[in-house]
């Protein structure tokens, strides 16, 4: 360290100090105030969604390694690290094209807005925070420390897939673009209908997916093999924001908002493992 | 276990009690005698003529593998083929001349042949604009999913509505891909002669899932992605629940 920056940071550093005691007083936390990650733009019209690079454009170096390595554990989760993963989930189940896919939340938006705040937990995220929540949560396993080597093939893979999208600024097409609630409110027996119509074909009736072998190509949408509580997924608004724009798979945008938001309620009305994971889950 | 909903009520009446203790077809057809020898109905001609002394088909005559496909499926198809759904010149008479107890005897005595396996591979790395890259990348700016992501790694198949596609001919897939594929009619001009649209010859997908998909397939990408799946070989090797096929 530069003496300048030993300088700055020791004039820094009481500043810093009591900005966090401010925001850990109840009384000066102004959460109101706090901005989570702004909703996605629509895309313009006429403008296609950002282009993220070409698989076959990963260089073929160390650092391609790592890519690709952060490539194969978004799509073989629960395969290549089982220790984290607690249930019968990939990532790539809710970033549909290996996260790729614009309103699949795509790495691409989502990579270039952290750190943010989140009021899910109350703090600043890093990126890594982030995806350690999608281990706790959608995962319902056990985070991944901040310097494993899956975390940083994971993060390394959502770098690559963002080069070119500016830093900060949001994009058409991050997230899930959830649909407004229906004016009428959403109908979990109306939900059901649609289910048993257009879902249980993959997931099944009761839920639970199906499986090759021990490798699950329909994930469970309840049940203990399923996202826990603390999932954006168990967010009927983000559920079915994810629906509308990607289910059936291939037929994404067919079902109407409030197909999406019905059957979203229908599936978050079932049982599934609580928060907090992990080992909390009883057997039934 | 089937029952023939085209019993006679009589039969039915007289043979109930006894049916539901022994849970079998009013009259048991055998399947494997269809597949060998035809059905009562001279017009239902011996499967395996055409599918195979060992079920596995015949690639030559574009003649689709049925050995260990799900039960439920056979089922269906021979009952979409009976009711035109699914149209083949060859396949539709033979499907109106089972009945329907042979027709569940035909489809259960190909279920319990062998399952396709395919020898678990490393992680695939395919070429983009290749059949392997259709297979288990997709093209989703089409909105084409990949095609593993239903009919399973390596496409050996998921439930009774997603069938094998590894095991198949490269001719039956091409095929059924082309059926699914209306192609939309094309006026006379620089290209040549004009052309009459051709209605799609098989409507039977759930939930439309592969209307769409073969719909938006050039014809290339319909060769290379049928030369995949019947590239990848058999194997004997079993997959059981403890084994992961990555994708």
């Amino acid at each position: 360290m530069t003496t300048t920056l030993r300088r700055l940071t020791a004039a820094l550093l009481p500043l810093l100090a009591a900005h966090a005691m401010a925001a850990d007083s109840p009384r000066n936390a102004r959460l109101d105030d706090q901005t989570q990650l702004p909703k996605a733009p629509a895309r313009p019209a006429g403008k296609a969604y950002f282009q993220p690079p070409a698989e076959a454009d990963i260089p073929n170096n160390a650092y391609g390694d790592l890519v690709r390595r952060g490539q194969d554990l978004f799509m073989n989760t629960r395969a290549l690290a089982p220790e984290y993963v607690g249930n019968e989930m990939n990532c790539v189940n809710c970033h549909i094209d290996r996260g790729r896919k614009a309103n699949s939340a795509p790495l691409w938006a989502a990579y270039t807005m952290y750190p943010a705040f989140r009021k899910k937990n109350n703090k600043v995220n890093t990126f890594v925070e982030r995806m350690q929540g999608c281990f706790q949560f959608s995962m319902n396993g056990k985070a991944p420390a901040a310097d494993s080597e899956v975390l940083a093939a994971l993060t390394a893979y959502a770098y690559w897939m963002s080069g070119g999208v500016p830093i900060g600024k949001v994009q058409p097409g991050r997230g899930f673009d959830e649909p407004p609630p229906p004016r009428g409110g959403y109908d979990i027996a109306r939900g059901q209908q649609v289910y048993e119509k257009q879902c249980a074909l993959c997931h099944g009736d009761d839920g639970a997916g199906r499986k090759v072998g021990a490798t699950s190509v329909f994930p469970p949408l309840w049940g203990k093999d399923s996202y826990n509580w603390g999932a954006g997924m168990h967010r009927i608004n983000t559920a079915a924001g994810f629906i509308q724009h990607n289910m059936p798979l291939g037929r994404g945008e067919t079902l109407s908002d409030q197909e999406a938001w019905d059957v979203a309620a229908y599936i978050n009305a079932h049982e599934r493992p609580q928060d907090p994971p992990p080992g909390q889950w009883r057997h039934r | 276990m089937f029952i023939s909903p085209a019993r006679p009520l009589a039969l039915t009446l007289c043979l109930s009690a006894s049916l539901a203790a022994l849970s079998v077809p009013a009259r048991a057809a055998d399947g494997e005698a269809i597949i060998q020898k035809g059905g009562a109905n001279p017009a239902a001609m011996p499967c395996m003529s055409c599918h195979g002394a060992d079920g596995k088909g015949m690639a030559a005559g574009g003649f689709p593998r049925l050995a260990g496909l799900p039960e439920a499926y056979i089922a269906k198809q021979l009952a979409d083929f009976k009711a035109g759904r699914r149209e083949n010149p060859l396949m539709q008479p033979i499907a109106q001349a089972l009945d329907a107890a042979e027709a569940a005897a035909v489809a259960m005595a190909y279920a319990a042949l062998p399952k396709v396996q395919v020898k678990a591979g490393p992680l695939e790395r395919p070429k983009e604009g290749s059949g392997a890259w259709l297979a288990l990348r997709g093209a989703w700016d089409r909105n084409i999913p990949e095609c593993t992501l239903c009919h399973g790694p390596a496409g050996v198949g998921v439930g009774d509505a997603f069938p094998p596609l590894a095991g198949q001919s490269a001719e039956y897939i091409e095929a059924q891909l082309r059926a699914w594929r209306a192609s939309p009619a094309r006026l006379a001009g620089k290209k040549g002669k004009a052309v009459a649209a051709v209605p799609p010859t098989r409507r039977n997908d759930p939930n439309g899932l592969m209307q769409h998909i073969a719909a938006d397939l050039s014809e290339a990408e319909i060769k290379a992605v049928s030369a995949y799946f019947a590239g990848l070989g058999e194997t004997t090797e079993p997959l059981d629940a403890s084994q992961h096929r990555l994708r």
